[in-house]
């Protein structure tokens, strides 16, 4: 599948702002993190740059961005419908209790918890959704797993965290949060890497069940292979859902997002918690930078992988 | 809109496509873009049309295939593939704003392109690559089944039926109403063994396709019959003796 830049960034920029968001509410939830506005102000407003930032960018690759109000209205069928009323929903308590840490609110309050609570769910809702457009097509033998909402979330969780690792060094009074905050970016790290390595599995060393045979119904005659195809040059079937990227390319880029958003982020941030603040400020920016870098290319690999059942009447034996 | 009709639709329009007897020319997906480029999906824009790298919308397209058998026999296959207007169409529930269709009456899938935001979702979710994106009107466009073309009233009713089959100069394509054991392409589905493309997708197509026949002779075993001496003309007996020396 081709992967477009706008949907790339899209999903990178709005699951690590969902992530942020949850984890922020949750910490708070919990007692774990203090009410102090820096925090609020800093977290809220970056958990609400990248979501929106990342749901204008979605709309850039439409042939119609200023009718983009209409993917509202078919929540029952469009897994892409869900995830934007989810996507306008989640605002709504997540804006609130930002609001409420910063004014000074007291969130220990049972209206607090319930508006906290609901906002901490319509993060992972809304993530879900994201993934389940994906998991959702049966022509993409690579994303009709499970594999594909639970890397999702998986990634939302770690590359929130790790921003927030970021966050919480910006202040002395965040001290204490600070071991907390590493260890949830460290096993969100950690897990990913783990459903990651299923998904390259899955997209590596399995198949779907279609064929060329069952693609043209003539597989009881004989062996069929593409003698000609209909058009001499690409078209949008082609450049759309034909993208392809060779074997030993996606083994490097794979590397490459492993080193990158695994390796160096896990190391930078394991380090950071022993040093002064200062220096873990610097060390976990470098974690969040490389972070960055390591979703980018994983979720380039993520569509460019990943095969279309069209491609079996261009001549691709199993799809 | 989006989802599906509750109920088995009684009426379902569709194209039966005989793989026996196409011949690969492409005049139906010619005659389509003919048609559809001034009909209800207009334009199928074209970029580049005359340059270096030409693409443009189509909404049907003639593949090719080789089939060969494990003895090493090989045949020929031409492929025309369109939209099949599936009875469970996952284009149309994918769709996030209910542009894209499918009609009650006809079981037709359409997109409506005052509504479409252009998100191409729909072309995803269709396994058999029916849908094409117009970059220029920034809406999907797809096999309308010629709707203005099969109820024209203005057209005499031999030419009401889509572009593709009255153009089809080999009579390789029929169109009719698949809900009805009754009709004619229903019949004929039935008695050649009609079947699905894809049915592993389980998207229901109701367009079917009919398999090349078995072959009549032998192709290794027989070459030229030769002439029998005794009952051959004075003619061919000559030239065989001419040949045979
Ligand atoms: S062939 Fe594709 S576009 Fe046509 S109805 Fe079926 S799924 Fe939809
Ligand atoms: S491209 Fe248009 S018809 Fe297709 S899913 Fe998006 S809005 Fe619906």
């Amino acid at each position: 599948m081709h992967p477009a830049k706008s949907v790339i960034f899209f999903t990178t920029a709005s699951g690590a702002g969902y992530g942020l968001g949850f984890w922020l509410i949750l910490l708070s939830l919990t007692g774990l993190a203090p009410q102090t506005p820096l925090l609020g102000w800093a977290g809220f407003s970056l958990a609400f740059v990248l979501v929106t930032a990342g749901l204008l960018a979605s709309t850039f690759h439409l042939g119609h961005p200023e009718r983009a109000w209409r993917a509202l209205s078919q929540w029952r069928t469009s897994w892409l419908s869900r995830e934007g009323v989810a996507a306008v929903a989640t605002y709504i308590p997540v804006g609130l209790y930002g609001a409420g840490w910063v004014f000074g609110a007291d969130l220990s309050q049972p209206f607090w918890q319930t508006v906290g609570g609901l906002g901490a769910a319509l993060c992972v809702i809304t993530v879900f959704c994201t993934a389940m457009i994906y998991a959702s097509l049966k022509p993409v033998h690579a994303w009709r797993s499970a594999v594909t909402p639970a890397a999702y979330l998986a990634l939302a969780w770690a590359t929130g965290a790790v921003v927030l690792t970021v966050l919480v060094r910006l202040d002395a009074g965040l001290a204490d949060m600070r071991a907390a905050v590493d260890t949830i970016a460290l096993f969100g790290i950690a897990l990913s890497t783990v459903i990651k390595r299923v998904h390259w599995f899955r997209v590596t060393k399995t198949h779907g069940t279609g064929s060329a045979e069952s693609a043209t119904g003539l597989g009881d005659l004989g062996k069929v292979t593409l003698l000609e195809a209909p058009h001499t040059e690409a078209n949008y079937l082609l450049k759309e859902m034909g993208f392809s990227i060779a074997r030993q390319h996606a083994a490097a880029l794979w590397r490459a997002a492993f080193i990158a958003g695994v390796i160096l982020p896990f190391a930078l941030i394991a380090v950071a918690g022993a040093m002064p603040s200062s220096l873990g400020l610097v060390l976990t920016a470098l974690a969040a930078l490389s972070a960055a870098i390591g979703v980018v290319v994983e979720r380039w690999l993520f569509f460019a992988q990943a095969k279309h059942s069209v491609t079996l009447y261009y001549g691709a034996d199993r799809a | 809109m989006t989802a599906l009709p509750a109920r088995e639709l009684a009426t379902k329009l569709g194209l039966v496509i005989d793989l026996d007897i196409c011949v690969g020319c492409h005049a139906c997906a010619v005659n389509c873009k003919e048609w559809n480029a001034g009909g209800h999906s207009a334009p199928l824009t074209d970029s580049d049309p005359y340059g270096a790298d030409p693409s443009g919308v189509w909404f049907n397209r003639i593949h090719t295939f080789e089939v060969e058998t494990e003895a090493g026999d090989s045949r020929t296959v031409h492929f025309p593939k369109s939209c099949l207007h599936c009875d469970d169409a996952p284009c149309v529930t994918v769709c996030p704003t209910g542009a894209s269709y499918k009609r009650v009456e006809d079981g037709i899938v359409l997109v409506n392109a005052d509504t479409c935001i252009g998100c191409k979702l729909c072309s995803w979710a269709c396994p058999y690559g029916a849908r094409e994106y117009d970059e220029d009107a920034g809406v999907m466009k797809k096999c309308t089944l010629c709707i203005d073309k099969i109820y024209n009233e203005t057209l005499p009713v031999e030419s009401r039926v889509p572009a593709c089959v009255s153009t089809c100069p080999a009579g390789a394509r029929s169109f009719g109403d698949l809900g009805d054991p009754n009709s004619d392409v229903s019949k004929i589905v039935a008695a050649r063994g009609g079947y699905d493309l894809m049915p592993e997708q389980g998207c229901k197509p109701v367009n079917k396709y009919l398999p090349p026949r078995p072959r009549k002779h032998d192709p290794d075993g027989e070459g030229l019959s030769p002439v029998e001496a005794d009952q051959a003309g004075l003619l061919a007996r000559w030239v065989d003796r001419l040949f045979t020396r």
